[in-house]
């Protein structure tokens, strides 16, 4: 029982917001989208819900194509990332609607609207105009509509990214809880957090410019990137990429920075490759390469420093609040167990024992 | 500095609250005079400068002798500018609503030309359609008649209905559209139970603008009808003979503007508030 994409294509004056993608989504799983913005995961949630049409390519859900099915006869409901509810109706007219279009008698009706309000925590608004919620009280009641009609297909698209820091966490967790529970639905979230994906621990899509690149569990894809572009995409702040080259003497990165070859590199063959490091990998060190501070962003308690070294950009990120000046002359040493290896067409040759 | 502020904003505000309302004060106060009054020199205040008389109020009740059945023109000017209004409203919405959410093909022809059309019906000078309505009325038999006068205010007051409801539309967020499709509602539903009652700011604007232009054109309703039909601002201009009677001139000039004053009182709180607020963050 499942959601069967087959070759999705999707071109708007001639760029390709859906590029021949395929997958398999299955009954009570929690798939995460991940890709930046414009990487077509909202584009992908529009034709899975129906609301546009693939110029090519098929969509069958438990075997029966969805082609000649159209939207409102679907059981599709869909979260956005702004707080879309209908203004003129109170919160609880608000997760009624679904129902009452579909006809449930009115005690039914009353009964899930209650049941669904307190599951989000909304009882005590039920009288009032969503106008008159705070934004994260209007996301909740977003979400109620979309999760009381019981839908097979559920699309959220970015749903947090509108809300401050301490909510999106508060709500974040809320979902994890709601969404296990929804034991028959196909539940599609969307994010350009690899964090957000790695925190739910769910299935993950990874797509970029309209292709979905790569398919797994979210701490799999984060420990094995499948080319350089999804480890750069699952990755806050983006993996370090650099070009070098394996050698006889080691690891070459430029003219002037030789490291020793790391183990987990095996039996690889010398030649060019692009070597990728997570920022959390890179570290002061006075053994570490000469380079210079090019930035330094203190966010919370973490401190992302960017430096260069010749034409070589690194970002380290630094646990705790450390002051650099711009321009200050700093050593980083890259972490070598910790080093990822790339063909130079991308795909990846050698990533780090996982769990270390 | 902010006193300064406030000096000057409430300054501008009345002296610009003054010039508008200096000439109805003018009517007002001309329309309790009588012949003598007006052309005793500049005089405003009543028993102190003049000696006011119901004269002009009282000729718009009778005909001859310089007054005017203003009753009548009264009515039909309601009913051939409500019709017409609330007909187009309720078309030019449902248009605008598909120019703004549908894709429209004929060979060449798109969404943008459709709504230019529209919009170009009001480019034209108006005399440049008086002859074609002529002949068009004339051909169905419709000159001189209510019917016939609310199908060529239709015409003229559809293209603001449309231009503004398809502004007003295209504000409104799609995801709108699209929650209420998916939580089952047919294009038509999502019109009718969704947009349409968080339109009321877009409607309201459109309404008044259709009203005003309505009740306000004089020329169609000069050169579409004779004696049958005579619409108020007709009427109006017809108190004026070899002799003008400034005082039930003045008098019919305050009861035409009247309904409109009306109108823009009642409907004046939902031009400045938007019902959309809870539609997105």
């Amino acid at each position: 029982m499942s959601l069967v994409a087959t070759e999705l294509t999707r071109r708007i004056d001639g760029i390709a917001h859906l590029n021949n993608i395929s997958c398999t989504l299955e009954r009570g799983r929690f798939y995460v989208v991940v890709g930046p913005t414009l990487s077509g995961k909202t584009s992908l949630l529009h034709a899975l819900a129906g609301l546009d049409v693939p110029d090519t390519g098929r969509i069958t859900l438990d075997d029966a194509d969805l082609a000649t099915v159209p939207v409102w006869s679907r059981s599709v409901s869909m979260v956005y990332q702004q707080f879309i509810n209908y203004p003129h109706l109170s919160v609880y007219d608000n997760i009624a609607f679904p129902l009452r279009r579909r006809r449930f008698k009115h005690a039914e009706i009353e009964r899930r609207v209650r049941a669904m309000a307190e599951t989000v925590g909304l009882t005590p608004f039920l009288t009032r105009l969503p106008g008159a919620l705070s934004g994260g009280q209007q996301q909740r009641v977003a979400l109620a509509r979309s999760l009381v009609k019981g839908s097979d297909l559920l699309l959220l698209d970015e749903p947090l990214i509108n809300l401050d820091y301490k909510l999106r966490e508060q709500l974040r967790e809320e979902f994890l809880n709601i969404f296990s529970a929804q034991s028959r639905s196909i539940v599609v979230y969307t994010t350009a957090d690899p964090n957000e994906a790695l925190l739910f621990g769910a299935e993950v899509l990874v797509m970029h410019e309209g292709r979905l690149l790569q398919v797994g569990a979210a701490q799999s894809v984060y420990a094995r990137p499948a080319t350089a572009t999804v480890a750069r995409i699952f990755s806050d702040p983006p993996m370090n990429l650099l070009p070098g080259s394996l050698e006889d003497a080691g690891l070459r990165l430029s003219k002037d920075v030789l490291l020793p070859r790391p183990r987990h590199f095996g039996s690889l063959a010398q030649g060019p490759y692009v070597f990728g490091i997570h920022p959390s990998d890179i570290a002061p060190d006075p053994s570490g390469i000469a380079s210079e501070v090019e930035l330094a962003e203190i966010s919370g308690s973490e401190t992302f420093l960017h430096v260069r070294h010749a034409d070589m950009h690194l970002v380290a990120h630094l646990s705790g609040v450390h002051a650099y000046a711009l321009g200050e002359n700093v050593h980083v040493a890259l972490e070598g167990s910790k080093l990822f290896a790339f063909a130079p067409g991308g795909e990846l040759a050698a990533a780090p024992a996982a769990g270390g | 500095m902010s006193t300064l502020y406030r000096f000057l904003k409430y300054g501008a505000i009345l002296l610009w609250s003054a010039f508008v309302i200096a000439p109805f004060l003018w009517a007002l106060t001309t329309s309790f005079k009588t012949a003598n009054g007006i052309t005793g020199g500049p005089t405003y205040i009543p028993w102190l400068q003049y000696k006011p008389s119901l004269q002009g109020w009282g000729d718009l009740f009778h005909s001859g002798g310089g007054g005017i059945q203003i009753g009548g023109p009264y009515l039909d000017s309601l009913i051939v500018t409500v019709s017409a209004s609330v007909i187009s409203l309720v078309f030019g919405t449902l248009a605008a609503y598909g120019l703004s959410r549908f894709t429209f093909r004929a060979g060449f022809i798109r969404n943008a030309d459709i709504t230019f059309f529209f919009i170009s019906q009001r480019i034209m000078p108006p005399v440049v359609l008086a002859i074609p309505f002529f002949l068009m009325l004339q051909f169905l038999h419709l000159l001189d008649t209510k019917i016939g006068l609310i199908v060529v205010y239709i015409a003229l007051l559809m293209p603001i209905a449309v231009w503004v409801m398809v502004d007003f539309f295209n504000t409104v967020p799609r995801e709108l559209d699209q929650s209420a499709m998916l939580d089952g509602c047919s294009p038509f539903e999502t019109f009718w139970r969704v947009i349409l009652p968080n339109s009321k700011p877009g409607l309201v604007v459109a309404g008044l603008f259709c009203l005003i232009f309505g009740w306000n054109d004089f020329f169609f309703a000069f050169t579409l009808t004779f004696t049958k039909t005579q619409l108020l601002p007709v009427a109006i201009v017809s108190l004026n003979s070899s002799v003008t009677p400034w005082w039930s001139l003045s008098a019919a000039a305050l009861v035409s503007v009247a309904p409109l004053v009306a109108v823009a009182f009642i409907l004046e709180s939902y031009l400045s508030r938007g019902n959309l607020a809870g539609a997105i963050r």
